[in-house]
């Protein structure tokens, strides 16, 4: 007996991860001399407790579907794509190109043309990494560091001596047009019953959702998905079964990129509504973490996701209310990374040995 | 053109930023020769720097906040080898998560130690690694050429700096003359032969990693009390990932890492000058692309275009005896 049982692989593996993960961030916030109590209440209080939170925690969750879909769709081919930072920074100047020189009549025409530039500009600059991958076997985890970085300077050099406008100090775009603003939650009708306040979620989370179906279509429902996956668990399995992998190395880099890319609409278009400096601030990297935590399956990356939008939004409620600083959801985002990711065996060891106890007792009694 | 005492300025502030990319590359070196990867060499240098920023600040004395730096950095690579050497977990994602929850941590105790916004208090006298004058650097500085460039580039760093460089020739020695070497050389390239052979895989990858966190250790100690006074917010600012670029470029080799770390150095020094950039090459060059150099430089390295970078066979591949 070594394999759990399936609902214990899909929800308890998790779940136990997750507690542990909650178990340490509790001893951690002891140990620097505050009350984890506090602290989740703080957190549960301005995140989920009232519409003005859920406005901020689905904002971000929006930007954390979209990089934990390109994470997971890249991990099924076996590859890890830690560029979702760098990719999600060249989908904002995707957006910024599409929407600052031209002057589109409607949102909706606009958001057409921004998701199209960000998708492309972001599966661009996973495209060097998955070709070199493919072709000269260079490692996509180091040429993904790298290209995080590269993109940070780019985005300097842009910011700072291409698209900032004459006489303005600070690095950032002009605002785009007036008719390129996405409606917020409290401009949509019926939900503005609900949402009375200005929140920055807006229509990009239908997107998002849209696109958690897409994928799941893509990878379960499609012959590309399974060769997509196929080649992840087995490279010469899928190359004796005549499946080219330079194709699949290419096409899942992609898709990977441009979702990471897509990520724009929700910051740069929907939010900021220009392009500032470390745009993406950080939602690449937790793309790691909602991919791993949502077990690489769209409904679990949506779930992880939201989970991941209530962290931020409370971490931030945190740093406003609280002595506890705001990095607190950086260590927990380390500590989700660790046990869902890493430590993902030693969760399952101990959950075996305790599964094989209860079947002893229950061999006894029969 | 640049004059000679602007290129010994640039030579002298290359030698101050290689020493801790010298040093994180050197540790990294020992854990992927292992056979263990380690992309968390950031996090174990920034625990370092705010143990030793903190330690130092209270004891007065940087040698006892090297000491912590080098027991907080121990803490994470034992963290990194249990993870990915008992629990064979992927050492990539431990190293991502290793990241992590240091950047978040050092911010959360410094500011609960200090409450400077998650800085340590500035260090002055002892609490640091201070210049060192070489002997007869000061009679010697009259020599045409040559006098200069040794006491002005030559003398005058810490300790920590001449001790980087002191750790290459002792890393080439250890790896390539002594049998733990050949061993931990072996284990990176096929473990199951270093098994069958009678040595403990499991013992030599821990050690190596344990190598790494002394190293990433000092590393750390030098941010924070050599080169700067303190430990501040995210001090590292990547640093881990130019040695990981490093040793890449040096092909996992301890001289030619030395190499490349001064090259690093040397573009980090650059872009501190892009005055003299502007005068040498007669072209505004955007600083941001001389930030980006060390970064470009690896992918081309990884491209195979500057000769081709091959890692240790094993690398990444946690070892499962039964098979």
């Amino acid at each position: 007996m070594d394999r759990l049982p399936r609902w214990a692989d899909v929800a308890l593996v998790p779940f136990v991860s997750l507690t542990l993960a909650a178990i340490i961030s509790a001893l951690v916030i002891i140990a620097i001399g505050q009350d984890p109590w506090e602290a989740i209440t703080v957190m549960v209080q301005g995140s989920v407790m009232n519409a003005y939170g859920w406005g901020y925690t689905l904002y971000y969750a929006t930007s954390f579907i979209f990089t934990g879909l390109a994470v997971t769709v890249a991990f099924h081919a076996g590859l890890f794509n830690i560029g979702g930072e760098g990719q999600a920074q060249l989908g904002g100047l995707g957006v910024a190109m599409a929407l600052l020189f031209i002057p589109w009549p409607h949102w909706t025409i606009a958001l057409a043309a921004a998701a199209c530039g960000a998708a492309l500009f972001g599966a661009a600059w996973a495209a060097i990494p998955a070709y070199l991958q493919a072709k000269r076997g260079s490692h996509i985890v180091i040429t993904t560091i790298m290209f995080n970085y590269i993109a940070a300077s780019l985005m300097i050099f842009m910011l700072v001596d291409v698209l900032r406008p004459p006489g303005k100090m600070d690095p950032a775009t002009a605002n785009f047009p007036e008719a390129a603003h996405l409606p917020s939650f409290n401009e949509i009708p019926g939900l503005n019953l609900i949402f009375t306040s200005g929140v920055p979620a807006n229509v990009t989370f239908f997107i998002a959702l849209a696109m958690a179906v897409v994928v799941w279509a893509l990878l379960w429902r499609t012959r590309l998905g399974y060769q997509i996956r196929a080649f992840g668990k087995s490279e010469p399995a899928a190359r004796y079964a005549g499946i080219n992998p330079t194709r699949i190395i290419m096409i899942a880099m992609l898709i990977s990129g441009g979702l990471a890319g897509l990520m724009a609409i929700n910051n740069v278009m929907g939010e900021a509504e220009r392009l500032l400096g470390n745009s993406a601030s950080g939602a690449g990297f937790i793309g790691i973490a909602v991919a791993l935590m949502g077990r690489n399956h769209p409904v679990g990356v949506v779930l992880a996701a939201l989970l991941f939008g209530f962290l931020f939004q409370g971490g931030a409620e945190l740093g406003l209310w609280t002595k506890i600083p705001i990095e607190l959801r950086t260590v927990v985002q380390g500590l989700v990374i660790l046990f869902t990711g890493a430590l993902d065996m030693m969760v399952r060891m101990i959950l075996i040995r305790i599964f094989a106890v209860f079947r002893g007792r229950k061999l006894e009694a029969a | 053109m640049m004059d000679y005492a602007t290129l010994l300025q640039l030579l002298d502030s290359t030698l101050r930023l290689a020493t801790p990319l010298l040093l994180a590359c050197l540790a990294g070196l020992y854990s992927e020769r292992a056979g263990v990867f380690d992309i968390g060499l950031e996090g174990k240098m920034l625990v370092a720097a705010m143990c030793a920023g903190a330690v130092a600040f209270y004891t007065g004395n940087a040698w006892v906040g090297a000491l912590a730096g080098i027991a907080g950095s121990l803490i994470f690579a034992l963290i990194h080898g249990v993870t990915s050497i008992t629990f064979r977990g992927n050492q990539l994602i431990a190293g991502v998560a290793l990241n992590f929850l240091a950047s978040g941590m050092t911010v959360l105790v410094a500011q609960s130690l200090f409450g400077q916004g998650g800085r340590t208090p500035p260090l002055e006298g002892a609490a640091r690694f201070n210049p060192i004058e070489l002997p007869f650097a000061e009679a010697l500085s009259g020599v045409p050429l040559l006098g200069p460039l040794y006491s002005d580039v030559i003398s005058g760093h810490s300790i920590l700096v001449y001790a980087a460089f002191a750790i290459v020739a002792l890393t080439w020695w250890v790896l390539y003359r002594t049998r733990y070497g050949l061993r931990l050389r072996a284990v990176g390239e096929n473990p199951a032969a270093v098994d069958t052979a009678g040595v403990s895989v499991v013992g030599l990858r821990f050690s190596a990693v344990m190598v790494t966190g002394v190293l990433c250790g000092l590393a750390g100690a030098y941010m924070a009390t050599a080169l700067q006074a303190g430990f501040g917010k995210e001090m590292t600012a990547g640093r881990g990932y130019i040695a990981l670029a490093a040793l890449i470029f040096a092909k996992w080799r301890p001289v030619q890492a030395m190499y490349a770390c001064l090259l690093f150095g040397f573009f980090q020094a650059l872009a501190l000058r892009p005055d003299v950039v502007q005068a040498v090459v007669q072209v505004k060059v955007p600083v941001p692309f001389l930030d980006a150099l060390p970064y470009i430089l690896t992918v081309l390295v990884l491209a195979g275009f500057v000769g081709k970078a091959i890692p240790p066979r094993a690398g990444g591949e946690p070892y499962v005896k039964e098979r």
